[in-house]
Formats: structure tokens, sequence, C-alpha cells
């Protein structure tokens, strides 16, 4: 068998933002009509390289190519994100570069507008996006605003919005974080469709399982540069784990990993109960009466496709959201009033599920962001002076880098320079490394590296022993099923079902995410 | 600890005023000479009758005091991501509020008590017309660029015509003399000052400014106004009222431009008069950006414009003054270009960091 015809090429790629060698030598060959998984661990360079491939940035050193309709490879090395556009070069960021005041269909259309009599021909609008949405399985309401979806839907445009401007090479960066086991079987059906229409796919990702189950051939980064080539039917989930990383690791299996439900002390005094909370978000019942308790000793874990309400009951658990009507009790306190500080106060810690919106001040430093939310505690001594106390500030920054193994070890440096998975360790660090007793864990491994996903798993069940607490809200199936005592499925606003661990599969839960109800289960 | 990444900031903070004063320097060696005259000459002269006599020194001093305090007014309100185009109409309330105490007391009030009342006025009144766009923003909403504009119209014209028809002097624009309350001019100290208008008030924008640096940088308030200017929703997440540290950093910026007035009032002409803040507040923006919000660049920015206002005057022999104000629009533009903040004010919130 021949090599296929080659799509793209890139060869000996060096990049650097100021003094970050984000690609150095760097290479990249893909084929034509070929799933091609561009995998390695956060910071190893993935999405630098594709926005080079986009035009987004000119490489330093280092050449380009790309197939032309011809099939001939033409060097395109610094070309612009428009030159890429016409040529058939589209890409999915991963954080979304929508317009969130227009609607999902003039964000599709955008720069390739629909005009009849020099006016926007709105209608056409709709019906192309309809089209192309039905076409691939995309489904998201053409005439809603960007700004009111999730980040699942609002993900669905974005991949709309390329295929609307005809892309043959689409490049998808880290699509599946916020889907459904579901609907990434419905993405990688609209991927084989498309690579089988002649389309030519390269998937950013650091998933082991997508690597496996779509790609045809796999590349495989670390630090700036090409580590392994291979195809696909010839690797393993550890042959790829370790190229990665560069040595072996313990891949986390949720059968190995099953919840120690045995040891976990069954309390009859709940730490967290919410009574019929109900949250309003844009005129809509976000959280439509959702009771639950966890209790200490117990991770409740929330599954669900995003944006079915887990973003609001969350943030109104913490207090970043107004609660409509229902209650929300911290042991025995009621804190659905309650300030962000005063809940801090009764011992509720939160990892948000935005990081670099919600959990860290980028600009600030390590130190600084280690004692976001306990600002107050570091304010003077006895004398409540206002200055900050540096050298306290200093300590504990030293104190918990070492013991969160947050990398590299030095507090002075802005949180926006660490790599995603080392800032996400920030964040564990401040919220878990203190004194607390209910956890809001809200996607709390998103878009960080193998590593760190098995620290961070470690740190929840070492929680969990210790006696905490925890809900823990997540996309990935997987996580739920490795760490969730019990399982609540969230859709629509409602908690449609609580299952305990054993009786939670995927089977059962996949179609209670989308709506179906619990076949095995006769109605309340 | 550090010296290469505490390196990389101050040159990250220095680089950019310092290019566009070059980019300004080159632009304005281009007008020179197309007005027929040397660069060389015009800027020795320039020089000569700003740091190069008491006298013109002096008039820097005083005129950078008022754009420190603006300055700082508009850097302190940047800092909470707050843009304050309103200090020209909180230092005229300043100023007027602090003639009006000056009037108020009786003659003879022992400076000791009467220069901080009329201190505390100024404060006051900038901190009242400044608070009403905070208040006004974190309650309804309402973009403080646009309220901070109409302020300064309904604030000037206000004062204009509580002076015109209530406090003037017949035949002028002004309010009649404090009889208590005024600062000592630097040439009581040092005579070769003789002439200037700079004055004590100095020293109290200078103190302010090292206040608001232990403020910004040191206090658990400055952490928690930064953060909600950087990252409103991670500042909220940390326990902080992001609509409460609105409100009291528009009441700190106005009192802080407010604070300016006293300048021109009490270590000047004694009175307050129309017109005496014209420029001044929308100078403070340019001091503010040059400055990189931070206090100690504010204080050098300050003087740097004080510089150029001054220069233009002496300059007049050779070129038109107005060269002068070209060049600062230079400045600024160049500034606006190249520093980061602005690119961010005007594009909108940046997006996260990548991969």
């Amino acid at each position: 068998m021949t090599a296929p015809a080659l799509a793209i090429r890139m060869n000996g790629i060096h990049k650097s933002f100021g003094s970050v060698r984000a690609n150095r030598g760097a290479q990249l060959e893909v084929g034509t009509r070929e799933i091609h998984a561009l995998v390695g661990e956060n910071g190893a360079g993935k999405s630098t390289l594709m926005r080079l491939l986009a035009g987004l940035y000119a490489p330093d050193a280092g050449t380009i190519e790309v197939a032309a309709a011809s099939g001939e490879l033409r060097d395109v090395t610094g070309w612009s994100p428009a030159d890429a556009i016409t040529a058939g070069v589209g890409m999915v960021h991963q954080h979304f570069m929508l317009v969130r005041t227009l609607t999902v269909a003039e964000n599709v259309v955008l720069g390739r507008e629909p005009v009849r009599g020099g006016m926007l021909d709105t209608a056409q609008a709709l019906r192309d996006v309809r089209r192309i949405g039905e076409q691939y399985g995309l489904r998201v309401e053409p005439e809603r605003l960007v700004g009111e979806l999730s980040v699942g839907e609002a993900q669905r445009v974005e991949i709309l919005k390329t295929l609307f401007r005809g892309a043959r090479i689409l490049i998808l960066d880290e699509p599946t974080a916020v889907l459904s086991p579901l609907e990434v079987k419905e993405l990688w059906s609209v991927l084989r469709r498309l690579r089988d229409d002649g389309a030519t796919i390269v998937l950013i990702t650091h998933k082991l399982d997508e690597v496996i189950d779509i790609s045809d051939r796999i590349t495989v980064m670390r630090h700036g540069e090409t580590v392994a080539r291979m195809a696909t039917r010839e690797a393993t989930p550890e042959s790829i784990a370790r190229a990665m990383v560069g040595r072996d690791v313990r891949l986390r299996s949720a059968d190995e990993a099953s919840p120690s439900t045995q040891s976990a002390i069954r309390s009859p005094r709940s730490s967290l109960s919410v009574t019929n909370l109900v949250v309003m978000s844009r005129g809509i019942r976000a959280v439509d009466g959702v009771s639950l308790t966890v209790a200490p000793g117990e991770i409740l874990g929330i599954a669900g496709v995003e944006g079915n309400g887990q973003t609001e009951l969350i943030e109104a658990i913490a207090g970043l959201r107004a609660v409509a009507s229902g209650t929300i009790r911290l042991g025995e306190r009621d804190v659905t009033t309650a300030s962000v500080r005063d809940r801090a106060a009764v011992g509720l810690a939160h990892i948000p599920e935005d990081r670099h919106r919600r959990g860290l001040v980028l600009d600030y430093s390590v130190a600084e962001n280690l004692i976001l939310g306990d600002q107050h505690r570091y304010a003077g001594g006895a004398r409540r002076a206002w200055a900050l106390d540096d050298a306290r500030i200093g300590a504990n920054a030293e104190d918990e880098i070492e013991r969160f193994d947050i990398r590299p070890p030095d507090g002075a440096l802005p949180a926006r320079a660490l790599s995603g998975g080392n800032q996400q360790k920030i964040v564990i660090a401040r919220e878990m490394g203190g004194a607390y007793d209910v956890l809001l864990a809200s996607q709390p491994t998103r878009g960080v590296d193998v590593g760190a996903i098995e620290f961070i798993h470690g740190q929840l069940r070492a929680a969990r022993e210790a006696g905490k607490a925890v809900l823990l809200v997540s996309a990935e199936l997987s996580e739920i099923l490795a760490l969730a005592d019990r399982v609540a499925v969230m859709y629509g606003g409602h908690i449609v079902a609580i299952l305990p661990r054993r009786e939670a599969t995927e089977d059962r839960l996949g179609p209670l995410m989308t709506g179906a109800t619990d076949p095995t289960r006769p109605a309340a | 600890m550090t010296t290469p990444a505490t390196r990389r900031r101050v040159e990250e903070a220095l680089l950019p005023p310092l290019v566009a004063l070059l980019v300004a320097l080159v632009v304005g060696d281009i007008l020179i000479i197309l007005v027929g005259q040397s660069p060389s000459a015009v800027f020795s002269l320039m020089l000569s009758g700003t740091w190069g006599n008491w006298y013109g020194f002096g008039q820097v001093l005083y005129k950078a005091t008022t754009l420190i305090c603006t300055g700082l007014a508009v850097s302190f309100a940047l800092r909470a991501g707050l843009f304050n185009i309103g200090a020209e109409g909180q230092l005229a309330a300043g100023g007027f509020a602090a003639a009006v105490m000056g009037l108020v007391l009786p003659a003879g009030t022992p400076g000791l008590l009467a220069v901080p009342i009329c201190i505390l006025g100024a404060l006051a009144a900038g901190g009242v017309v400044g608070a009403i766009p905070g208040v006004m923003k974190a309650r309804f909403g309402a973009h403080e660029v646009i309220v901070t504009i109409m302020l300064n119209f309904i604030v000037l014209a206000l004062l204009n015509w509580i002076v015109a028809s209530h406090l003037h002097v017949p035949e002028t624009l002004h309010t009649p003399d404090m009889r208590a309350g005024t600062v000592a001019r630097l040439m009581d100290w040092v005579p070769a000052f003789h002439g200037s208008a700079v004055n004590a008030s100095l020293f109290i924008a200078l103190a302010a400014a090292g206040v608001v640096g232990w403020m910004l940088f040191r206090t658990r308030a400055g952490y928690e106004l930064r953060a909600v200017g950087l990252q409103p929703d991670a500042a909220e997440y940390g326990g902080v009222t992001v609509g409460t540290v609105w409100m009291k950093a528009f009441l700190i910026s106005g009192a802080l431009a407010g604070l300016g007035g006293i300048n021109y009032v009490l270590g000047y002409k004694y009175y307050y008069e129309e017109g005496f803040a014209a420029g001044s507040g929308f100078l403070g923006i340019a001091v503010a950006l040059v400055g990189r919000n931070h206090p100690l660049g504010v204080v050098i920015a300050a003087f740097l414009f004080a510089t150029l206002s001054q220069g233009g005057l002496a300059i007049h022999a050779l070129v038109p003054k107005q060269m002068v104000e070209v060049l600062q629009g230079v400045v600024i533009l160049a500034v606006a270009a190249a520093v980061p903040e602005v690119r961010r004010l005007v594009m909108g919130a940046r997006s996260g960091a990548a991969t």
C-alpha cells in the first residue's frame, strides 16, 4: 500500500512567544482523507502548531505546505487567516471565537453573509444554517443568541461556521471536552462522513480513548517537538501515553478505580443539602426545582450534557448567582442568601468550571492567586491593619507549591505563564489546601494533561477519605464513573435520576442525559 | 530574587512610553523643520525655558501638581477597570469647594485647622461628583464613560451658574478671596522661585501618589480593586462585591481629581475662577496612560506634560505655541498605539491564554 497523497506538511517549525518556545522544530504530515490525531500534554505546542497552520501566527522558522485543489502541495508559510479560509482550512478553537450578541445564524455566516439588495438576507442565512446543521447532525437553533448558548452548543456553532465556509481541511482543538458521550459519537460520525467526502481532519486532543476511537494516524508532541508518529491500528493507549509524557503512566480506568463505597462513612447528617432550588437565567428556569444532599465522605457526581443547568446550580450554591426560590444549607446553616465569603467561612470550597475567567486572576502571581478568596485573612494581624502580609503570602505559596507540586515552583510568576494543568493545581491547592467541609468541583480536569488528571483525581479521592462532602460536575462521564459514589443526572434544569454507582452504567446514563426517561425504572 | 522577571516588568512598563516619546520627538522635528526652524534651537529653547531657570522650573512644578492629581484619579479608576473621563468636573468641584471653605471660615483661622478643612472640602466635593457614575454603574449598569462625560457638562455649568449669580466679584468670573486656608508658595522658602505659582500643594500631590501606590499594591483593598479591574468574575468568585468596589473606586478617583483643585485655589489665586480646570482633566487621561497607571509613572508623566505645556510658552518666539499641543497629541496617540492597556480598552476584553 502506497502512502496516500499529503494534505498538510509542516517541517522544522519554530515559534516563540517572548521567552516561551512553543514549537521547536515540530513536524507534521497529514494525508488527504485522513483523521489525524495531534496529541500531547498541555503546553506541548499542539494548539500553536495548528494556529500556525490556520494562519493565525507566522512561524519563526520552518515551512508549511498545504495541498491545493489539484492535489499538489503548495508552500503557504506565513499565510493569513483569510488565505487559509479561502484555501479551505478551517479551525474550531478551544476558546470560542463567536460574537455573543449575534444569533447563531449570523455568527455562522459572518464574513460570508448571503446578501439580497445590499441587505443581509436573514431568511437565507437561517435556511443555510439549518440545512448544514441537519446534514451533519449538529443540533442548534439558528435564531438564538450565541450569548445564551451553553458551551456545548457554542461549539456546535463553531463547527457549523467552519463547514459553512467550505472547509476541506478541518482542525478541531479539543472538541469533545464539552460533549456528552452520545454527542461525541455523533461528532465522530460527522467527522467520518466528512472524511469519506474527501475532507482531511486534524484533531487536537489528549484523550487517548478518543484517539484510538476515531483517528487513522497519530502525531505525538512533547515540549514543542514532534516525538512520535504512528498509525492508530499499531498504537495502544499505553504507547501513546508514554510518548506524550516520556514515562510510564498509570491510566485511569473506571473499573480499576471504582470508588470504595464500603469505606465511605455514611453519616445521617448531610454536609450540603439543596431543596427545591430554582435559579433563573435569562428568563429561563435554568435550575428548576432541584433537591439533593451530599453526605460527609461522599462524592455525588452530576452527569449531564453541558447547558442543562449544572453551571447555574453550582454557581447558586457557591453564592455567585441569585436564587429564585428554594434553600441551600451547609451543615446546619441556611446559606441561601449568604455572601461568597460567608459561605467560605462555614466551610465551602469551590473549584470553578472556568479557571481562566473565574478561578484565577491570570495577571496575578501564583502567590497572589493562592490567597484569592482568603485575602481578608492576610491583611495585618491583631491590629487589623489594611496592608497585606507579604511574608505570610509568600510562606503560604511556598507551602502549597510544594504540597501540590505546582511547576515551575516560583510563586512570583504570573499565573498566565503556567500550563493549564499547573494553573488548575493553583486552584486545587487554594481550595483544597485549607480547611473546608464541602467541595464543589466543577469540571476539575478540563483541559489539563494526563499527569495532572491523575493527580487531581487522587486529591478528590483523598478528600472523600478525609470525610469531605464533594459535589462533582463533569462533562466527562468516565470521570464521574471513576470518582462518584452516587450519580445524579441533570437534564433541562431537573435532576432526572440519582443512581448508586453500581447501577450507573454508561448505557443507562446515556439516554437519561439526553432526556429519555429511564427505561429500567417506572416513573415515580 | 527574580532579577530577570523584574527587569522584564520594568522594561514592559518603560518601553512603550519611551518609544512614544521618541516618535513624538521625531514628528516634532519634522514639524519644526516644516515651519522653517531648527529643531535643536527650538528644543533647547524649550529646555532652557522650563528646567533651565528657576521660574520656568517652578511653573513646571506648578502645572505638574494638578496633573499628578488628575492623572492619579484616572489611573486609580483604570486599575478597577473603569474609565473616568470626568476628572475635569471633579477637579473643578474640588477647587470650588476649597474656595468656599476658605470663604466660610472666619478670617484668622489658624492654617493648621483651615488648610485641612479646605483640603477635605476638595476631596469630598470631587468624591461626590466621582461617586455618581460609580453608583449609576453599580446600581443601574450605566456606562461610566457616558455618565462621566455628561457629568462634566452638568458640573461645570452648575458651578458657573453658582459663581456668576451668587458668588462672583463684580466684573470678574471668580469668587472673592479666601479668608483662611491658603498654603505657602515655594518662593516663600526658596526666593529663586520668585513669581512662579508652585506651592505646597505639590507635596500634598506627591504624598497622594505615595498613598495611592501603597493602597493599590500593598493593601487588601488594592488587591481586590486590581482583581476587579483585571477579571471581575474572578474577583466575585474570590468574595469581592464588584459593584461596591466600583463605587469606592470612583469615589476615591473623584476625590483625587478634586484634590488637584487646591493647587490653583489654595496655593496660587486664593479664589475659584471659572475655567481654571480647563484641559487638566483630559490631560490627566494622557498622564495616566503614559504613566502606565502606576503612581510613580503618573508623577513622571505629569512632569513630562507639564514641561511640554510650559515649554509651549517658551518657544513661542520661534514657532507657534500650538506646536506643543500638536506634540502632546502625538505623544498621546503614540502611547495609545503602544500601550496594551489602551488596546484592551478599545478592543474590549481579551480572551484567555492559549494552550
